[in-house]
């Protein structure tokens, strides 16, 4: 693919209700390759913007699963074949005692697997991305509200796309360098 | 909307953040605490003071790595003692920040969004002073990774059939739930203190623990459903961790421990003095960086409301263990209900009552819930109380147990006394901190509860 220089156009927008019906037109509009960034989290705007893959859950299920499993057979293991002592006549594998443990560890695990899954599907922690690059992106931690559509969207060409994006409305309009 | 109503005073509830504020208002008050706000003389000579504290912590735990726990009171027939008390004190004050961040989120009450950030990390230094306690009490503390099972020359393991080790699993799982809940609330934040940072060093060390954080919709959307997910897990994860915490005692058979009602009793006076601290940390931290926009009216009402509702279930756990000592027909069980009324300790027993039950019922008075000195001098008395409700548990069951001749007394020494203060002095130590160096208001999700965050439809 042709490198250019730019990474995308860049909108700004004042209030999430702009934010997020400028995000459905664009997407409508048939740019695919877009995003948006907002100071907090917004419901409508993953939908707004395309994004319904969240695979967060799927990731957590995986970790308890394993965290569950690992937990009670590391007790069955330890208990019962590698180093089995009688205390007070129980079983070797007496499994209610061993329940705490497995539900601990499966809560350790899926935790776990929720924050460190969330930023690795994240991308993150991400030291450069080119959206710094705009002086006014500051305010997207504050109270601005922006939306992208990457220079690598087949539908995007300089010109045409800056036009489509002033139609609706912003504040400002900035080229994103890459 | 609440968000309108004008006034706190009589009779209408108090907003959950004063009127007129913008997502401008709240990120500039919220992040200039911790970015323009000059240092003050009186934070110095705080934090000065807790330092100090915990430098004599550190002086009585290496007096004790060289001489033993001998130092202590604990002996036969109390080998528990101070160190247990305060583990289960301690610990208990960390679920109110749990029970705020994740229960409080679940349930859609949305006013606990001011709250959470700094009972959070109530928690987690909570659970760290908690922690000493057992790792001292061990013995030989440099030996205390045992309890973990880790495959070792010595090719033996933990015995998983004992509460203890239990106990292990759920306070090591407790704290590491704890930083990553607080820290994943944490990153949205710290990317604002990077972008509104002047200096530079601030700037690359928000910048580096906000890891390149951008509020994009993706990002927000997956960060949405971990924390969403975070909540869920930490909810019945609290609630495990002061039962496995009772099941230390409840397993046992030693009267006045062997009791079915300790799970449900010992999570509900957990929450009670963890609001206490709760409460005893907001109405200062709300006047003196005058937060009154953020932390409301309402919140202190509420978390007094929380602490009336925990403090007679607490209350009930009193009245069943006395009705049980009498009707369960068990002699040694009797005998500790006469001891506890009668026997040597029994001016605490009865300050156990004033403390938890009599005195803080005064929050059922409107008027009173809503003075927050009032509030704060009651919580003061609720934390008194549940510690001494942890001594008398401990202390009051194992120094008279079955056979006379093995009764004795316990006295904490002046060791014991150091290693408690010098706890406390290293908890508000770290409080002093965290309020210096990270936003103690979630930023974020205060500009969620503002009326402009709704998208309003088309």
């Amino acid at each position: 693919m042709k490198r250019t220089p730019v990474y995308g156009l860049m909108a700004e927008f004042d209030t999430p209700t702009a934010l997020v019906e400028a995000a459905r037109e664009t997407y409508s509009a048939g740019y695919k390759k877009i995003d948006a960034y907002s100071p907090f989290p917004i419901e409508e705007l993953g939908e707004a913007i395309g994004f319904h893959r969240n695979n967060v859950p799927l990731v957590v299920l995986l970790g308890g699963v394993l965290g569950g499993l690992s937990g009670y057979l590391m007790q069955y293991w330890i208990s019962a074949i590698s180093y089995p002592i009688n205390v007070g006549g129980k079983p070797y594998h007496s499994w209610p005692a061993f329940i705490v443990v497995t539900f601990e560890m499966t809560i350790l695990f899926a935790g776990i697997s929720a924050v460190f899954g969330m930023l690795a599907l994240n991308g993150l922690p991400m030291p450069y991305h080119p959206v710094f690059n705009v002086p006014r992106f500051a305010f997207a931690t504050k109270d601005r509200f922006f939306l992208i559509i990457f220079s690598s969207d087949a539908k995007y060409d300089a010109s045409g796309t800056r036009s489509f994006l002033e139609g609706l409305h912003p504040r400002s309009i900035s080229e994103v360098p890459s | 909307m609440d968000q309108q109503t004008p006034t706190p005073v009589s009779g209408r509830r108090a907003p959950v953040i004063a009127p007129g504020h913008t997502f401008a208002t709240v990120t500039d008050k919220i992040s200039s605490i911790v970015l323009t706000r000059p240092t003050t003389n009186g934070w110095f000579i705080g934090f000065g003071v807790m330092f100090l504290l915990t430098m004599m912590l550190l002086y009585a735990m290496g007096y004790l790595f060289v001489k033993g726990i001998g130092i202590w009171g604990v002996n036969i027939p109390v080998g528990w003692g101070f160190a247990i008390v305060n583990f289960v004190w301690w610990i208990g004050i960390g679920h109110a920040g749990t029970l705020i961040s994740a229960i409080l989120l679940l349930l859609r009450q949305s006013w606990r969004n001011s709250i959470n950030r700094f009972a959070e990390a109530m928690t987690l230094f909570a659970v760290a002073a908690a922690g000493i306690f057992p790792l001292l009490h061990v013995g030989r503390p440099w030996l205390a990774y045992w309890l973990f099972p880790y495959p070792n020359t010595m090719n033996y393991w933990p015995q998983f059939r004992s509460p203890l080790v239990w106990d292990v699993f759920a306070v090591s799982t407790y704290f590491t739930i704890s930083l990553l809940f607080w820290f994943i609330g944490l990153i949205p934040d710290l990317a604002t203190l990077r972008d509104r940072a002047e200096n530079r060093w601030a700037q690359m060390i928000y910048g580096i623990l906000a890891m390149g954080w951008r509020g994009s919709a993706r990002h927000w959307a997956r960060y949405e459903s971990a924390y969403l997910l975070l909540a869920g897990l930490a909810t019945p994860l609290v609630l495990s961790v002061h039962t496995v915490v009772s099941f230390d005692f409840a397993i046992s058979i030693v009267p006045g421990w062997h009791t079915t009602i300790f799970p449900p009793y010992f999570v509900a006076g957990a929450i009670y003095s963890g609001f206490a601290m709760v409460l005893m940390l907001a109405i200062p931290i709300r006047k003196i960086y005058g937060l009154e926009d953020f932390i409301t009216q309402r919140h202190l009402e509420n978390s007094a409301k929380v602490m009336l509702a925990t403090g007679l279930i607490v209350a009930y756990g009193y009245i069943v263990e006395a009705f049980m000592g009498w009707y369960g027909g068990n002699r040694y069980d009797a005998f500790l209900m006469w001891n506890r009324l009668h026997g040597p300790y029994r001016f605490f027993y009865y300050c156990l009552w004033a403390c938890n039950i009599f005195i803080p019922q005064v929050l059922w008075i409107r008027k009173l819930r809503s003075r927050p000195l009032w509030l704060f001098l009651v919580s003061a008395v609720v934390l008194v109380g549940m510690w001494l409700e942890r001594f008398i548990i401990v202390v009051v069951s194992l120094h008279r147990d079955f056979l006379t001749s093995s009764f004795g007394m316990y006295y904490p020494t002046r060791w014991d006394w150091m290693t408690y203060v010098g706890t406390i002095g290293m908890f508000l130590c770290a409080m002093f901190l965290f309020v210096r160096i990270l936003p103690m208001i979630s930023i974020f999700e205060m500009r969620t509860l503002l009326p402009e965050a709704e998208v309003k439809p088309e």
